[in-house]
């Protein structure tokens, strides 16, 4: 039998198929018109029409970060290709698997200056795990399945295909991904036996040690998570972790110590500043956590877990690094504890723990209870009641509510928050919200929000809209870019340059313009109120604005150049000496 | 304390496709590292293959980022540190131009004949060397040559090998 030809349009659906994708976000175009038209003839794949090709890309992250599934893109060539940019970067720091198609012009007018042409595999080279330029159909099918396979595999991160409009018109032979396998690309899962011997070795012989985790063990799957868990209760040491970390570790749980960093908890990061020895597991000792480095937990050993092997050493010299996955090497730790009859050195636990819960009791977290004003952080303490034991998602934007929001959310599952971390966009958390919320219909899906991150990228409204997902955009509106704000008060003697939100636009009737239900707080007594309305709609997106304490600033906080113990606690610490000349340049 | 900074001659055997020599550039300016020299050629007719020869410079951290970020880019198949890696031999192609006629004539073709450097292209007035040797020989000569009526030097930058009977 002849093989059967299919044109490029066709492979790339089918393709995509074949790698199990129900649902991709994108954005038509010229260049994109041959696979627009093959979605239109079939009925596998469900495609969402966004509002702009940015919230194509963080409506996939939210959409493969609450699934662990690969998130899949369609743009078109040019501007919809740049569009694109800021959240394949965004992936890529947060190590996302997305695969993102664009259309490119004719492959005879690359290079010409073309209407809608970008070298966009020149553009987003550094803001990808891996692309490629499709000049010939009959390598299309092979470079899809690849696409996916590299966004998947090791330490995952977007690929975007680039395909000019001449190869989608194209007929050409299809193989299916059982056929493909990569030439060179083998990322190392399983560690090296000898070093998790040694790891062990060093564990069972600590006196202070504490765990510190972070997306590595999300990303390693829910298993991993549940190894975590099982081998911290094993051997009785406090956690914490990053950002990106938060949910692998059942936060209900008494060794949970929060957050850690410029933001985290007085007893993560007091933790870590004293422990003798640390178990990184999947975190990158990024600046946000370590602060000034010279004093990074000064008198300890450290094992670091890692997929990727140029996260080990980059920032922060390790004892025993272990490259693998952080599922592989947990399962590698706990057999082995268990076969060498390890157990913790009690006395000494006892003591640090006895430590450790001084620093707790310091209550880090605690703010002025007010009846006077919305305390943002009120606000997500009351939804958070609202929350519990129910099925629910919390993307956020960027900037004090995020970390209010990582601060006052407890999550005791992996995949259930999603947050722009390593990037920091702006514009994040209502399109990652939607594509959870498409992932998850029947979930309640709530993106903590601050007013100015929110007018980043509120045209996804429509997007909701159209496709009934009933996404909570939950608004903590000071009035301020709050976290420049903050910044301004610590740094720039209190000068609030061009942070202030002027004209904003009235939420509710916002809402309502868009046939969503729109809802406000301004009393303490309305907050309640509001979020139980909220919960109560199910059938369109509703948009809630709390007006907090426009004030209001987030401790603790180390600031930019300290070391783990000169946290701040709040306002009442003085924000003069806050910084030192060194710390001012970092941000 | 300030580390020692080292330099380190590392080969990067990747796939011929195109973009890939963009991204190992890119990945030293996106990152901030230096790159003394850099030469890159196809190796491997059959399977694609290009070997690239880079000369970089940093603390022992930065070097051991540097092998690690190359060794993550998709294309690369192999990264070898052949400064770490044991005995190694290193060679650089010139070809030096050098414009004059009487006694210093005469001198630039002795010094050629010391360094054994092949005269490639010769005119009354004028001669092309080309000479092979390690970095350090061809800064000499093109040292010596800059006092005889130096044009311009063109020089290839480092190919390496490990010595002995294994391959890369």
């Amino acid at each position: 039998m002849p093989e059967q030809k299919l044109t490029g349009a066709q492979i790339v659906i089918k393709a995509l198929k074949d790698q199990g994708v129900d649902i991709i976000f994108g954005y038509p175009g010229g260049a994109v018109l041959p696979i627009y038209d093959a979605i239109f003839q079939q009925n596998d794949i469900k495609h969402i029409l966004v509002r702009h090709e940015q919230a194509a890309v963080h409506a996939a992250e939210g959409y493969a970060r609450s699934t662990g599934k690969v998130g899949c893109v369609l743009v078109t060539s040019g501007p919809g290709a740049t569009n694109a940019v800021t959240g394949l970067l965004d992936a890529l720091c947060d190590s996302i698997p997305l695969v993102c198609l664009s259309g490119q012009v004719p492959t005879h007018l690359i290079g010409n200056d073309a209407f809608q042409e970008a070298d966009t595999t020149g553009i987003t080279r550094p803001c990808t795990k891996h692309n490629y330029l499709v000049k010939d159909v009959n390598q299309l099918a092979r470079t899809m399945h690849e696409a996916f396979y590299v966004a998947r595999s090791g330490r995952p991160g977007p690929v975007l295909v680039d395909i000019p409009k001449d190869v989608q018109f194209a007929d050409g032979t299809y193989i299916p991904p059982t056929e493909v396998k990569h030439k060179t690309y083998r990322p190392q899962v399983k560690p090296e036996i000898a070093r998790v011997e040694e790891a062990i070795e060093l564990i069972a012989t600590a006196k202070r040690p504490i765990f510190y985790t972070g997306g590595g063990v999300v990303n390693a799957g829910p298993i991993a998570a549940k190894l975590l868990t099982q081998f911290v209760k094993m051997t009785g040491f406090p956690i914490t972790s990053t950002l990106m970390g938060l949910g692998a570790f059942p936060a209900s749980d008494p060794q949970w110590l929060g957050m850690l960093g410029m933001h985290g908890t007085y007893e993560a990061n007091l933790a870590m500043y004293n422990c003798d020895v640390m178990i990184n597991i999947g975190a990158r000792f990024d600046d946000r956590v370590t602060g000034k480095l010279s004093e990074f937990a000064p008198g300890s050993k450290k094992i670091h877990v890692d997929i990727d092997p140029s996260s080990i050493n980059k920032n922060v010299a390790v004892d025993i690094p272990i490259v693998g996955d952080a599922g592989a090497v947990l399962e590698d730790m706990i057999r082995i504890w268990k076969a060498r009859q390890k157990r913790a050195d009690q006395t000494a636990l006892k003591e640090w723990w006895g430590q450790v819960e001084g620093w707790r009791a310091r209550n880090c977290l605690n703010y002025n209870r007010t009846e006077a004003v919305i305390k943002p952080q009120y606000a997500l303490e009351r939804l958070r009641e609202a929350l519990r034991g129910k099925n629910h998602y919390v993307t956020t934007e960027v900037g004090q509510h995020q970390m209010w929001a990582a601060q006052f959310l407890p999550f005791d599952e992996p995949n259930r928050w999603m947050t722009s971390g390593g990037l920091g966009t702006m514009g994040y958390g209502l399109p990652a919200a939607i594509g959870a919320q498409l992932a998850h219909p029947d979930a309640i899906v709530v993106d903590v929000s601050g007013e100015a991150s929110f007018l980043m990228n509120m045209q996804e409204i429509g997007t909701a809209v159209q496709y009934r997902a009933p996404v909570k955009i939950f608004i903590l509106n000071n009035k301020y870019m709050g976290m420049v704000r903050q910044w301004q008060e610590l740094l720039h003697g209190s000068r609030y340059s061009n942070s202030y939100s002027e004209a904003l636009p009235d939420f509710v009737k916002l809402a309502e313009s868009w046939g969503c239900v729109g809802l406000r707080a301004t009393t303490v007594a309305e907050v309640d109120e509001v979020i139980e309305k909220m919960l109560a709609v199910t059938d369109r997106p509703c948009i809630i604005d709390i007006a907090v304490d426009p004030k209001e600033n987030c401790f603790p906080m180390i600031p930019g150049g300290k070391a783990h113990n000169e946290i701040l606690f709040g306002p009442e610490d003085s924000p003069s000496d806050a910084t030192p000349e060194d710390g001012m340049v970092l941000v | 304390m300030e580390e020692k900074i080292e330099k380190h001659t590392i080969a990067v055997l990747v796939d011929n496709e195109p973009g890939v020599l963009a991204r190992v550039i890119g990945l030293f300016s996106g990152r901030g590292y230096n790159i003394e020299s850099l030469t890159v050629a196809e190796v491997n007719n059959a399977d694609h293959l290009s070997r690239i020869t880079l000369v970089t410079s940093g603390t022992r951290m930065v070097v051991e980022q540097i092998k690690a970020q190359l060794d993550r880019l998709v294309p690369v198949h192999k990264v070898h540190d052949l400064t770490d890696e044991g005995p190694s031999v290193e060679r650089e192609l010139a070809l030096v131009k050098v414009a004059g006629t009487g006694e210093r004539r005469i001198e630039a073709l002795r010094l050629a004949d010391i360094f054994k450097a092949k005269v490639v292209d010769a005119t009354l007035t004028s001669f092309v060397f080309e000479l092979t040797g390690t970095t350090a020989e061809v800064d000499d000569f093109v040292g010596l040559m800059a006092q005889l009526g130096l044009v311009e030097a063109s020089r290839t930058g480092v190919v390496a090998m490990s010595k002995g009977p294994t391959g890369f």
